[in-house]
């Protein structure tokens, strides 16, 4: 862990250059591979006529966009979920929120014919509102508080709850299949970009919140009488914290359906290296999930051409090992 | 008070007690059971009368008639019936196991793992239709996964938490394998796997009952005389120790005997959901009993909703027969939210 202040900066350097080397390999590589020159050339002076020129501002640029979002959104949900339950286990994915979303989508995309991530925003955050609602209320034991194998059990009994659900209407509406599978397997390509910028105030917004909240985060791992004492409205602070959650992965999986695991790796990795202040923290998880979302789905491009591997499954084969080690850490729980 | 009924042999050898409740609410669920079957097996998109079925089944004869009901539906509703039992009853031991009311087959895996196997063999087949090979293939799966959260869960013999954590994760995983591997089939294949992934009884035949029963007909009754270890685990691993149940032992049987149940089931019906998770809950709700009373309720219960949720799909959207796991699905999603309110005032 990075302690002094130069460090950390020097650190913070790193994540960024990592970022965006990320970002422009997601830009450069793919099935038409563009030169770097050729990057700078399409976005200094524009040719329409250039079939490199136009992958990059059509398919390639949305894509990058989407993927930097959506990865910054669910690491930062991911990390307010893990301070907010003290559960080491908690992200969007694992608890259930992703999928309330994902099958609110669903419905809206298939029974409602919504079809612009702008519409389909608010049926997600509608799900992710109630996926959390359930997870929440279910994860509390009589007596004893919120339990973490609780609740990672209710979370995972919430999402195959509407997993199935979604599974089931895919089987009924056998002609929306694609459609529909885009959403279980999670995908940051195929989004325009003019569908996604009515989705990026509200997501900025939520990103300021979680930004200006990092003073009252950090409290919130005391005790709760001990945060009361210090004139904190304990209260008010979650609840607002779950709501910086809802939108943000709801505006994820609005644009990229089920993307599992981000939320869980990057906190993790940002708290190991930049330590548990939430100044640091939120940032720097930030810089590190849209880097991270962004290698995945460069490599996800590259495994086995001219197909695509999903991203989420990308991201889900990434994670399973640190959620394993991290649930042999957990020890006395239930 | 419960009252009770203890049946001895001469000189008090051996002795039987029976919970008087439980026993009438075995022998209510039976019966409803078995007037259900009758309904499922008259009707579908033959019509037959409530009649021709008791006259079938109680003089078989050479006619279409008999054929439908005798080749065709029977089999299915004996189907539902197994594999609504062998899910219910892997619900109730795997609770008890984890001390975790939310805990189930789908919850912690093995139901992913069966998925995964039967996913990459009809991806690896190229498969659209049905394959004998498809249930072995898919038993294989969830118990290499059994034993892969079993081995990571270690840490000096079996702890509960870690189980259902590992669980978890490795459910995770293995979802993801099986999405990469849909995405990755045409068409024709991936919709296939995908019935089979949301669990259908459709086209159930004889040799399919007759491949799924011992599996029930050997776990069962096993079950059933060591349930009892499971209530003194309940207590406590102290306690359990104290009354001289050889703890870890036990827990490594129950977990055999969940996956086997499980496996089995799962293996030749798809990847139905939910039975496992909310029908002990149901049973628990009927009658008070230690796991060993509760074990019948939960299989019959268990047996009850597949046969409903398989009969809704079969006759309710006729010409169209949907799989059952969809209707399993929305039978359990209101009982899951009444749970989930009942299960704040209850310690776990």
């Amino acid at each position: 862990m990075l302690t002094s202040l130069l460090a950390r900066t020097s650190g913070a350097l790193l994540c960024l250059t990592f970022f965006v080397v990320a970002m422009a390999s997601s830009l450069v590589f793919g099935n038409i591979p563009v030169s770097l020159d050729m990057l700078i050339a399409s976005c200094l002076d524009y040719d329409p006529g250039s079939l490199e020129h136009l992958v990059i501002r059509t398919e390639r640029f949305s894509r990058t966009v989407t993927a930097l979002i959506v990865g910054a959104g669910l690491a930062i949900a991911g990390v307010l979920m893990q301070t907010l339950t003290r559960n080491p286990l908690a992200s969007p994915g694992i608890l259930g929120v992703n999928a309330g979303a994902m099958f609110f989508v669903v419905v809206g995309a298939t029974l409602f014919s919504l079809t612009s991530p702008s519409e389909l925003v608010w049926a997600a955050f509608t799900g992710a509102a109630t996926a959390a609602f359930l997870v929440y209320f279910l994860g509390q034991e009589a007596g004893r508080g919120i339990s973490p194998v609780r609740t990672v059990l209710a979370g995972v009994a919430v999402t195959a709850l509407f997993v199935s659900f979604a599974q089931g209407l895919l089987i009924l509406n056998q002609n929306r299949f694609e459609s529909i599978l885009f959403w279980l397997a999670g995908s940051v390509s195929g989004r325009e970009l003019a569908t996604i910028v009515p989705l990026l105030p509200g997501f900025g917004l939520a990103l300021l919140v979680a930004l200006l909240l990092s003073r009252q985060l950090n409290l919130l791992g005391l005790d709760d009488e001990v945060i009361r004492g210090l004139g904190l409205r304990v209260g008010q602070i979650r609840l607002l914290v779950g709501l910086t959650v809802i939108v943000l992965a709801g505006t994820s999986v609005a644009m990229a359906g089920l993307i599992g695991f981000v939320g869980l790796i990057v906190p993790h990795m940002a708290r190991g290296i930049f330590g548990t202040d939430h100044r640091w923290l939120l940032p720097m998880s930030a810089i590190l999930g849209a880097t991270l979302l962004l290698a995945a789905d460069t490599v996800a491009r590259m495994i086995i051409p001219p197909q695509e591997v999903p991203v989420g499954v990308m991201t889900a084969l990434l994670g399973t090992p640190l959620f394993l080690y991290l649930a042999r850490q957990v020890r006395q729980l239930s | 008070m419960t009252r009770s009924l203890v049946l001895r042999t001469p000189g008090d050898r051996y002795s039987l007690k029976l919970n008087i409740r439980v026993l009438k609410m075995t022998l209510a669920l039976t019966a409803l059971l078995a007037i259900s079957s009758i309904l499922a097996l008259a009707s579908g998109s033959h019509p037959t009368s409530f009649m021709d079925v008791l006259g079938t089944l109680a003089a078989p004869a050479r006619s279409d008639l008999a054929l439908i009901i005798l080749e065709i539906r029977l089999p299915r509703v004996i189907m539902a019936i197994l594999v609504g039992a062998a899910l219910g009853s892997a619900g109730l031991i795997l609770q008890g196991l984890v001390r975790n009311p939310l805990a189930s087959p789908d919850v912690i895996g093995i139901t992913s793992g069966a998925s995964a196997a039967a996913v990459l063999f009809l991806w690896l087949g190229g498969i659209t239709g049905t394959s004998l090979l498809l249930a072995p293939v898919a038993m294989g799966g969830a118990f290499t996964v059994a034993l892969c959260i079993t081995a990571l869960a270690w840490h000096r013999g079996i702890s509960p938490a870690r189980l259902v954590l590992v669980g978890v994760g490795l459910a995770a995983a293995l979802t993801a394998v099986t999405t990469l591997l849909l995405v990755l089939s045409p068409d024709s294949t991936a919709m296939n796997a995908y019935i089979w992934l949301t669990g259908s009884l459709y086209a159930s035949q004889w040799h399919d009952v007759t491949a799924l029963t011992p599996w029930l007909a050997v776990c069962l009754p096993l079950a059933l005389i060591k349930l009892r270890h499971l209530d003194a685990q309940s207590m406590g691993e102290d306690m359990a120790r104290g009354l001289g149940s050889a703890l870890q032992g036990h827990r490594l049987l129950f977990l055999v005997l969940a996956v086997a149940l499980a496996g089995s089931a799962v293996a030749y019906a798809g990847a139905v959901g939910f039975i496992g998770l909310i029908a002990p809950h149901m049973a628990r709700r009927l009658v008070t009993s230690g796991h060993t009373g509760l074990l019948p309720i939960a299989a019959l219960i268990g047996a009850l909703i597949l046969l409903y949720a398989d009969w809704i799909g079969r006759v309710v959207f006729i010409p169209r027969d949907l799989p059952a796991g969809v209707f399993v699905a929305g039978i359990g999603a209101p009982f899951f939210v009444y749970l989930l309110y009942r299960l704040r005032h209850e310690p776990g």
